[in-house]
């Protein structure tokens, strides 16, 4: 018993569909697992990943979904495919147990924290109840849950990001199990929260002994967490053996690529005589509370409090922060399309002054690039249409002219011009974010903001969108103000950097200054966090 | 525009499906059919004939007056085809085309050989009503005239209820605030009584009508045509073009509305139905169109009037059990296809 394998997936396919429409998500995968082992499963999104944890626990939607014959997933000699339902049962929490990525939509937001958590020990173990209530302020001590007894009353909406996913984790472990799968379930969180969860379940999978299958698309936790990796692409395993091996001296030209795709370089060098282009003076964006039957506001929250820097031609400036450090907003209120307080001096003239008919004519100098590719296109117009709208907007050119300069737009974003009759939903998404880019390079604009441009993105398209946008900005020596969270791509981009947290901005410098030699303990806890994935206490609010 | 000329893989979609719902389907065509028939009415149902070979020379009644003179008669008035003296005169040298049914709603039927209302006969199918008037040619403009009323309506009320709910949910806040609160007023107006009174300040005729009834029908899109463009004006591509520096009336226009006319679109079949019942009501009550004019409601309140003759309610109520299903089922049909969900259905059982 102790020589064969926990868990053996051999061979294991899983189609969608039946007839011509049939979809292979997954292709001839093998793996084991044994006890006490990590095994990271990596790819981008749509390789395959969580179908194939999914289909570990047979938690499919069969019958769209089935395995073609072959497949096999045994579990301790009990094979999964095919198992009756009560067999399934008594082994999904019990002995296998899965923590997902979107902790809010996991946890069912009507029942309490201890509600949510004892219910599996009602189910498995069928103990008594004060018994239970022990049991999961146990647990709730053991994933490091701060003040586990008065946490136990409160509900989801109460918790933040971190402690929601350390609840997921304190539910998946309230029956021990065997093994356990983690479908990215750091992707959701913040940097320094994603150090902290991926220390707590290093140290819980030695503690008690667990399997751990870990679900990921980034390279750098498999690096820090899995002593063994299986790289997957199109549902198949390209590649599978220890880490060390594998990151090293990859065989599989995908693997090559994989690692070959995390953002380097450095921005082109600035010459010292750049003028200021942007100048920002105590810019403010509250949002006003209100309360009761007239509206009245009753409180504010402060988004973006005092902030204050410059740009120069050709410059990037890095702005980065957790989520709800005010970075989006600092964006969105320089251009107007929230309100702002302060000063915004683009050319010496003050945006956030001018009147509403000269602000809309100032717009084809100053662009903005969004995070999510899928919700800033209109899903109703042509990729042409799209491109052109701001040519219509500001009156430039006929209509011969604005097709000619969305082709030249196209080619020099890398798209081939004849897609611009199509729509948005048939491009991917790195190719929707090209559009995007597009768009506002149509009007030649001398400020771009570029929101999060990268993170809704793989990998290897990150890559390529951050030296398009570099090409991009020597050519047309363009400012950036590049919004972002990962730190890695902020390296790759910017000349300067500047730190958000809670609205203000802690500490503002040279990139290179800043990633080497941080002096606000905040900055030091970021770097930490997102480069070598340690979990910082000091200067980080514990989650 | 180009996209709904040329139709987006969407569009095409969302008609494939709209046919796969069959009953909907059919119901559209036969629809289409009728109405496109009765807005010839004159040419199907008329006291004049259609054409006339006199004397080697063409006449066109339909279009054109001639008087009795044209045919060797003594008056100068128009000429009475009816009169079996006319008739005689132009069979002299010539013949006369008439159509199908050859009495207008308002041509009363001098020589019936019962007396009126009488029931279905040979040469008044579905009989007469107690003017002695024809039933069918009655029903064929009752139903001109009510559809049209209904699609007038609905047209109407939709542009500005598409504009008053784009202006609440584009700008929200204190606009939103307080069309809404006017909306509530409005909205508690009886309209009823309001006919009632308008009844008997001015002979209420089809345009009256209307903009009475559409001072009140707009208010049915608002709430979702409001919703949508409260849900759209913070996405990202609004956001966007904004940032492009777009106008906001060619925002809400190219941007927003697309999404929001899935829902209107939806509804209107549904407002349809419900402009021509009410309109149906009215003449039932006697408030509605003025006397004499053909249409549905008055139709049923001469078969409550006449329950001797029940030709009269029997017609009134399968012609408007008819509109109104036929209504339905279209709707229903066009729920479906724009039913995202159904789509996915419907692609995953092609072969």
């Amino acid at each position: 018993m102790s020589d064969s394998p926990l868990l053996e997936v051999k061979n294991l396919a899983v189609r969608f569909g039946s007839g011509t429409g049939a979809v292979d998500a997954v292709r001839g995968v093998s793996f084991t697992l044994n006890r006490g082992e990590t095994l990271a499963l990596v790819g981008e999104s749509g390789s395959g990943k969580s179908v194939t944890a999914l289909s570990i626990l047979q938690l499919l939607p069969y019958p769209f979904a089935s395995h073609p014959a072959g497949s096999s997933i045994v579990f301790e000699g009990h094979e999964l495919i095919g198992a009756p339902a009560k067999t399934l049962r008594s082994i999904r929490g019990n002995r296998i147990a899965m923590v997902f990525q979107e902790p809010m939509t996991s946890l069912n937001p009507l029942h309490t924290v201890e509600k949510q958590i004892a219910e599996t020990l009602y189910i498995h173990k069928k103990l008594p109840r004060p018994a239970v209530r022990q049991r999961v302020r146990e647990l709730l001590e053991l994933v490091g849950i701060d003040d586990a007894e008065r946490r136990l009353t409160s509900y989801p909406h109460q918790l933040s990001g971190g402690q929601r996913q350390r609840v997921m984790i304190a539910m998946a472990l309230a029956n021990e199990p065997d093994i356990l799968i983690a479908d990215e379930p750091t992707t959701a969180v913040d940097v320094t929260i994603q150090a902290q969860l991926l220390k707590l379940l290093a140290d819980l999978q030695q503690r008690l002994g667990m399997a751990l299958l870990f679900i990921t698309h980034d390279l750098n936790i498999v690096r820090k967490i899995a002593p063994k990796v299986a790289v997957m692409q199109k549902g198949e395993i390209v590649e599978i053996g220890p880490t060390s091996r594998v990151l090293k001296t990859p065989s599989h030209p995908y693997t090559q690529r994989l690692i070959a795709a995390e953002p380097t370089g450095a921005p082109s060098v600035l010459p010292p005589n750049a003028s200021e282009i942007l100048k920002v003076q105590n810019l403010k964006v509250v949002f006003p509370i209100r309360k009761g039957i007239f509206n009245r506001v009753t409180d504010n929250v402060v988004a973006v409090k005092d902030a204050t820097f410059t740009l120069r031609t050709g410059e990037t400036l890095g702005v980065v922060g957790e989520s709800g450090s005010g970075k989006t907003s600092l964006g969105l209120g320089i251009l107007r399309l929230i309100p702002a307080s302060g000063r915004a001096l683009f050319d010496g003239r003050d945006l956030l002054k001018l009147p509403n008919s000269e602000m809309r004519a100032m717009r084809r100098h100053l662009q903005i690039v969004f995070q999510d590719p899928y919700g800033s296109l209109s899903p109703r117009m042509s990729i042409g249409q799209i491109i052109a709208e701001g040519l219509v907007a500001h009156n430039i050119g006929d209509k011969n002219e604005r097709e000619s300069r969305v082709i030249e737009v196209l080619r020099e974003v890398e798209l081939d011009p004849d897609t611009r009759h199509r729509y948005p939903h048939e491009f991917s998404g790195g190719q929707r974010q090209r559009v995007a880019i597009a768009r506002a390079l149509v009007l030649k604009p001398r400020v771009v903001i570029l929101d999060e441009p990268t993170s809704a993105l793989d990998v290897s398209i990150q890559k390529q969108i951050v030296e398009l946008l570099r090409s991009l900005q020597q050519r047309y020596n363009m400012a950036y103000i590049f919004i972002s969270h990962d730190l890695r791509v902020v390296r790759a981009m910017s000349h300067r950097v500047l730190v958000m947290r809670r609205g203000a901005i802690v500490e503002q410098g040279a990139a290179e200054t800043i990633f080497t030699q941080a002096k606000h303990p905040y900055t030091k806890a970021l770097l930490t966090a997102a480069i070598d994935l340690k979990a910082v206490t000091d200067g980080t609010v514990r989650q | 525009m180009r996209q709904i000329l040329s139709l987006s893989p969407l569009n095409q979609r969302r008609l494939a499906n709209f046919r796969r719902h069959r009953l909907g389907y059919w119901s559209f065509w036969l629809f289409s059919v009728l109405f496109i028939l009765s807005l010839f009415a004159e040419f199907l149902a008329n006291d004049r004939p259609l054409l006339i070979n006199y004397d080697n020379s063409w006449y066109v009644p339909v279009f054109t007056s001639y008087p009795e003179t044209t045919f060797g008669g003594m008056f100068e008035t128009e000429a009475e085809y009816k009169d079996p003296a006319v008739q005689e005169l132009i069979k002299e040298k010539g013949w006369i085309l008439w159509p199908p049914i050859p009495y207008r709603f308002d041509s009363v039927i001098s020589n019936l050989d019962q007396p009126a209302p009488s029931p279905p006969s040979k040469n008044n199918w579905l009989g007469t009503d107690d003017q002695a008037r024809d039933v069918l040619a009655r029903l064929i403009y009752g139903f001109r005239i009510s559809v049209l009323f209904g699609l007038v309506l609905t047209v109407l009320s939709s542009l500005v209820g598409v504009a008053a709910g784009a202006i609440q949910g584009y700008f929200g806040g204190l606009t939103d605030l307080l069309f809404q609160r006017f909306i509530e007023i409005w909205s508690g107006l009886p309209t009823l009584y309001l006919l009632i009174i308008l009844a008997s300040v001015v002979t209420p005729n089809f345009w009256w009508l209307l903009i009475l009834m559409l001072a009140f029908s707009w208010m049915a899109l608002i709430g979702v045509v409001r919703a949508e463009f409260l849900r759209a004006r913070n996405l990202d591509y609004v956001r966007a073009a904004r940032a492009l520096g777009l106008v906001d009336l060619r925002i809400m226009i190219r941007h927003v509305l697309p999404n929001a006319m899935v829902a209107t679109i939806t509804f209107l079949p549904f407002v349809t139905s419900g402009a021509v019942t009410t309109l149906t009501a009215l003449d039932f009550l006697g408030f509605g169109l003025p006397p004499g004019s053909p249409s549905l409601g008055e139709l049923l309140k001469q078969g409550k009037e006449n329950l001797q003759a029940p030709w009269l309610g029997i017609t009134g109520f399968f012609a408007i059990a008819l509109i109104l299903s036929l209504l339905v089922f279209i709707g229903e049909a066009v729920r479906d296809a724009f039913d995202p969900r159904k789509v996915f259905v419907a692609e995953k059982e092609k072969p």
